[in-house]
């Protein structure tokens, strides 16, 4: 049975628990609610959610531990001199899934019988012939190994669903039947609910904390991969990058980090001081009236995908910083590069500057500004030497995350940036930045055993860990120094 | 004190002749003026911060606007054909399923025979315009158009229908002002004599701009046709993404929120949970998409390019901003209400999900919408999971057409952007607007929702 069909009975046997339950509590209690322990929609609920979810959990888990058992379980079977051959076991292994798809579409074509598909031999039939009329071309001719791997594969599959279903309903009917059992006029239903639905809540709460396991676990691993063929020193000490798809790559990543910091570095002279200066007017100096209009509008910027400023970048400021800046002073003439992307990114990262700076701001209490006031500093003197510094610490964490997001940032540098990788000191030349890459080389087709693919996860790690750490910087920075008023 | 003037020792008084000589107390002195000076500087780059913050907005709203703008209007040539059978119907009798054996190529030169024959009806001069320049004006789809047509409607073979054909792109760039006579001459697509012959067309009222909603509703079209490209597929893509975060993030964050903001202790783990939310949400996106496709495509085998896979990865990027706003919207509910339900004999659940919850949900609508706000105009994760293949063919419907691959807008205009004809970077512009007119009703439906509902305590 599939996990569709086990999915809508676990979901109706979940329905009629809720009625049943509801009416047999009502039954116990010969209809007086007055003798219940619970309010009868708990014991509806308490059926309910016995019958669904241990069964849902369970159904969960099996279809996404089952390939990884499955695969291991398969690549036992495949003879060294076979992975040999090939070069890479899951290179063999991709050769089993497609022929064991290419089965399970034959049979539910109707062009094979599902017996003949468990038999079949590579000396007596044409398979990849045979599987190619069925629309799965295979790129060489059969191997009498991989082919009883991917049958194998097909069996343990079938298996492995057969149990999955006797399990699964199993669970939901034993669920059904234990809390069907239980229900009476004298049973808790309510403490069993809220207990179930305590347990619901953590687990929600727990997806946090599985994504960012996802995150450094998938990250990690290809990792490694990549590192267990590729020198770790020349990836990070290179100084070239030209990836070449038949291999003998260089792929140091330092040009890519030069690029990124350069485009950070332009974004935050221009986002910093506009938006500090901006954050400053707006809660020192502007009037309500002003205030209730120019922030909003200056926050929109943050609505704005990065998208739209990509393509800013790439048809309008780009263009214009060619003609009018790079051309003129002879300093080369093309349209992406790392001022066109930096300026953009700055205006992007003006909001976010602004408004945390602002909150910041605002928070420094009003008798510290009249006791500087009353001693005769202008506005602009108390600003500077008594206000500035009471925030430095929450401004330099904006900075921070502003940083951060300069550099985690994609789409501004993808189009605006170009994709060349050099390290050079002229902002008007195209280079090119660590997510530009890892675009470059995960889009398209992808080879997950080859070192120029797998380099995007060791170029994702290093992001990873880089804004990771910027932002944890900038936590401990303003919680260490925050001043404490009271 | 008037008697510590008395009292002081003489002497202990500066004497006045060593102070500097103050002219005026109205004069303002030469250290006041600079200070003064400082101070209205200083107030000055506060006023240019501000300014340039909105100027950026003026100008990057503005620049999509006039570049997009003309997206939405196209050329259309309207062309008599005469739908001849001997050559669309070798067999005669009609049927659509022996029709179909005449390809596309079968279609053009009735189209182009048409115009051929409509310019000497109308007396139109061609001047040195060559019969397949001339073919060339209509776009490369219209065959196909005229095709379908032809296919669902086999009776008409025989008479001659007046069709009307998107204009080829360097037409209707002609008509925008995007293409010019000089342009044209350097162009081996279209030549300055074909524009002359376009200009005579349009005098006769045959070629004229309409709204185009074939852009807003059709499908992607190939590299050399960019008067047919549309955004439909990418719309419906977007629109099952948004399905599909909103029906996990939205009760999994609330979930979450419930569980950190209500029933957690203050414990190393709920620390631990709240570290990780708030890091999670400062992620860079591209990382987001790398998790995709590692864990959703690669291991748990999912297809690349369905609209599942993006909702799923969008749902995780969007759970920190939902998780953040509901706790704050919970927080919002005073203490004494809970106090209250708990007073009168709730439990912990009832009160939370009876009282707090009920009243906490605009709040976290408002959150709700504006993470999902975030999640529409996401690009780098999906191009990763291989949102950018070109896509033509619309998904089928939920659920089955969760799996089916589709574009999103934002990878629309990513992919459109990465074109060489430079009539995509208007269509890339014209996706834009309409991704911001989502974007624009969405914030609106958020604010109108604060202000309705939000209630002060």
């Amino acid at each position: 049975m599939s996990a569709t069909w086990l999915f809508a009975v676990i979901l109706v046997l979940a329905v009629a628990g809720f009625f049943i339950g509801r009416a047999r509590a009502m039954h116990d209690a010969d209809g007086d609610i007055r003798k219940l322990h619970s309010l009868p929609i708990y014991y509806g609920l308490n059926v309910a959610m016995a019958a669904a979810v241990p069964a849902l959990v369970v159904l969960l888990v099996w279809q996404l531990a089952q390939p990884l058992v499955i695969e291991s379980m398969v690549s036992k079977q495949v003879p060294d001199s076979v992975v040999e051959k090939v070069g890479a076991l899951n290179l063999v292994m991709s050769d089993v899934h497609r022929i064991a798809e290419g089965l399970d579409r034959a049979v539910s074509q109707g062009a094979m019988t599902s017996e003949f598909a468990d038999t079949i031999r590579t000396e007596e039939t044409d398979i990849r012939a045979r599987l190619a009329e069925v629309g799965v071309p295979l790129a060489a001719d059969v191997d009498p190994a991989v082919l009883d791997a991917a049958q194998s594969f097909r069996g343990i599959a079938a298996t492995g669903r057969m149990l999955m279903s006797v399990v699964v309903l199993g669970l939901a009917i034993g669920g059904f039947g234990v809390a069907y059992w239980l229900t009476g006029r004298d049973f808790r239903a309510r403490k069993y609910v809220e207990g179930g639905l305590k347990i619901l809540l953590i687990m929600a709460a727990g997806i946090a904390i599985l994504t960012t396991v996802g995150i450094v676990l998938s990250l990690v691993f290809e990792s490694r991969s990549f590192f267990s063929q590729y020198p770790w020193y020349k990836f990070f000490f290179g100084t070239t990058w030209s990836p070449n798809f038949r291999g003998d790559s260089d792929l140091g990543i330092l040009p890519l980090l030069w690029g990124t910091a350069y485009v950070s570095l332009i974004a935050l002279v221009v986002a910093v001081p506009v938006g500090l200066f901006a954050a400053i007017y707006l809660s020192e100096y502007a009037g309500p009236r002003v205030r209730a209009v120019a922030k909003p509008l200056i926050e929109i910027l943050a609505g704005i995908p990065t998208i739209v400023y990509g393509l800013f970048a790439l048809t309008t400021v780009g263009p214009l910083l060619r003609d009018y800046f790079a051309q003129p002073m002879g300093l080369g003439n093309s349209a992406n590069s790392v001022a066109t992307a930096g300026l953009v990114m700055g205006i992007m990262l003006i909001p976010f500057v602004s408004s945390l700076s602002d909150d910041i701001i605002n928070a420094v209490p009003q008798s510290l500004r009249d006791g500087s006031l009353g001693l005769g500093a202008t506005s602009s003197e108390t600003i500077r030497q008594v206000v500035i510094p009471a925030a430095l610490p929450g401004i330099i964490g904006a900075i921070l995350l502003a940083a951060s997001r300069a550099i985690g940032e994609t789409m501004i540098v993808v189009l605006g940036a170009g994709a060349a990788a050099r390290m050079d000191m002229n902002p008007f030349e195209a280079m090119t930045t660590v997510t530009v890459k890892i675009v470059s080389q995960l889009t398209g087709d992808t080879d997950f055993s080859s070192p120029e693919t797998l380099v995007a996860f060791a170029l994702g790690l290093t992001l990873f860990v880089v804004t990771l750490g910027l932002n944890v910087l900038a936590l401990i920075i303003v919680r260490k120094y925050r001043e404490q008023y009271e | 004190m008037s008697d510590s003037t008395l009292g002081l020792p003489p002497g202990s008084g500066v004497p006045p002749t060593s102070k500097p000589v103050r002219p005026s107390l109205i004069e303002p002195d030469p250290k006041i003026r600079r200070r003064h000076a400082k101070e209205r500087r200083f107030r000055t780059f506060g006023m240019i911060a501000v300014g340039i913050g909105v100027l950026a907005l003026v100008v990057l709203v503005g620049s999509v606007l006039k570049q997009g703008l003309p997206a939405f209007s196209q050329t259309f040539i309207d062309v008599p054909v005469y739908l001849d059978p001997a050559k669309l119907d070798p067999d005669g009798n009609r049927d659509p399923e022996e029709m179909k054996k005449v390809l596309t190529f079968g279609y053009s030169p009735l189209i182009a025979a048409g115009l051929q024959a409509d310019l000497v009806k109308r007396g139109l001069d061609k001047e040195g315009v060559t019969a397949k320049e001339v073919a060339a004006l209509v776009s490369k789809g219209a065959a196909a158009q005229l095709r379908d047509y032809v296919l669902a409607h086999p009776k008409k073979l025989g008479e001659t229908i007046e069709f009307r054909f998107l204009a080829n792109g360097r037409v209707d760039g002609y008509l925008k002002g995007r293409v010019t006579m000089e342009s044209a001459a350097l162009d081996s697509n279209i030549s300055p004599q074909q524009l002359q012959l376009v200009d005579k067309l349009r005098a006769a009222g045959l070629v004229q701009k309409k709204f185009n909603w074939r852009f807003i509703t059709g499908p992607d079209a190939s590299d050399n046709r960019p008067e047919a490209a549309g955004m439909g597929v990418a719309i419906i893509g977007s629109l099952y993404m948004m399905m599909v975060v909103l029906v996990l993030a939205l009760p999994i964050g609330v979930a979450a929120s419930i569980y950190l903001e209500e029933f957690a202790k203050q414990n190393r783990w709920t620390d631990l949970i709240e570290v990780n939310i708030s890091n999670l949400a400062a992620v860079p996106s591209i990382v987001f998409g790398i998790l995709g496709l590692a864990i959703f495509i690669n291991w748990a085998g999912l297809p690349q390019s369905a609209p599942l896979v993006g909702g799923l990865v969008l749902t995780l990027m969007t759970l920190p901003t939902i998780i953040i706003s509901t706790r704050a919207a919970l927080k919002a509910v005073p203490p004494s209400l809970r106090d209250a339900a708990l007073g009168l004999g709730a439990s912990k659940t009832q009160a939370v999900f009876h009282h707090v919850l009920p009243l906490a949900m605009p709040g976290i609508l408002t959150g709700t919408i504006i993470g999902l706000a975030q999640a529409l105009g996401e690009t780098a994760p999906l191009m990763l999971i291989g949102m950018v293949a070109f896509v033509r063919d619309f998904p089928e419907a939920p659920p089955a057409g969760l799996l089916d691959p589709a574009s999103a807008l934002p990878v629309q205009v990513y992919n459109w952007t990465q074109r060489s004809d430079p009539a995509f970077v208007e269509r890339a512009s014209g996706a834009i607007i309409v991704l911001l007119v989502f974007l624009v009703l969405m914030n609106t439906l958020a604010i109108i929702l604060r202000r309705r509902f939000e209630r002060r305590w």
